[in-house]
């Protein structure tokens, strides 16, 4: 399952949905990411896509953790538009037979996410907005799973 | 009438996020761009940003047709 959404979402809701039913897996991961208030520095987020692309793109990548990490299924969420502080912004659940791979291929999943995904990140602060891009930590932590390629 | 569509940065600094502008190719439609806004012509050129043309990148010029969507897209981020 791969889907945007304008409305806040429920993450715990979200992981009891993906883990019904799973009688093989074994072994279900996930994350979710939360905006930050910055203590004050941002009032609120603002994620922006492009529908259609967004999410052939999202898949392209999900479909080669699939292969690589050997899993069963996944899911990722992301909001778009406005998000205020404490709202979760994406989530994240892989289903694999064991734990490693499951845990592995949502660090991979969310290392594309922070810095190759079509999405748009604006921060809304007291004295205006700005676009954020990716630091050079996103590129280095997505610079990992090029070098093991020998999986 | 190709349709051009902006994102991110690229919108605020244009003023539109959507149009139509006849063009029969991408190095044509860069030029009219610059030619009537410099500073979107050249963070159109500029580094990270890419361009796809229905929803597939393309690096260099190409054809444009009348139905084509063409996507200038800053560096993304996401998460």
């Amino acid at each position: 399952m791969i889907r945007l959404t304008f409305d806040p979402f429920d993450p715990g809701a979200l992981l009891t949905e993906f883990c019904r039913d799973r009688k093989e897996v074994g072994a279900v991961a996930t994350f979710t990411g939360i905006a930050r208030a910055e203590t004050g520095a941002t009032v609120a987020l603002e994620l922006e896509a492009y529908p259609g692309f967004t999410e052939a793109e999202i898949g392209k990548i999900a479909s080669q953790a699939k292969v690589r990490f050997g899993l069963d299924d996944f899911a990722i969420l992301h909001r778009v538009g406005k998000i205020a502080p404490g709202e979760p912004v994406v989530f994240v659940a892989t289903a694999a037979r064991h734990r490693r791979e499951a845990f592995e291929a949502c660090d991979f999943l969310m290392d594309y996410l922070k810095s190759k995904a079509p999405f748009w990140k604006k921060e809304h602060g007291p004295d205006g907005a700005r676009w954020v891009e990716p630091r050079a930590q996103d590129h280095a932590d997505l610079a990992r799973w090029e070098k093991e390629t020998s999986r | 009438m190709a349709r051009v569509l902006l994102f991110g940065r690229l919108s605020d600094l244009a003023g539109w996020r959507d149009r139509e502008i006849e063009s029969p190719f991408l190095s044509v439609l860069r030029s009219k761009l610059a030619e009537e806004d410099a500073d979107l012509g050249a963070a159109l050129a500029g580094p990270g940003v890419q361009v796809a043309l229905d929803q597939v990148i393309v690096r260099g010029d190409a054809p444009l047709n009348a139905r084509t969507e063409v996507a200038f897209l800053p560096p993304m981020s996401g998460g």
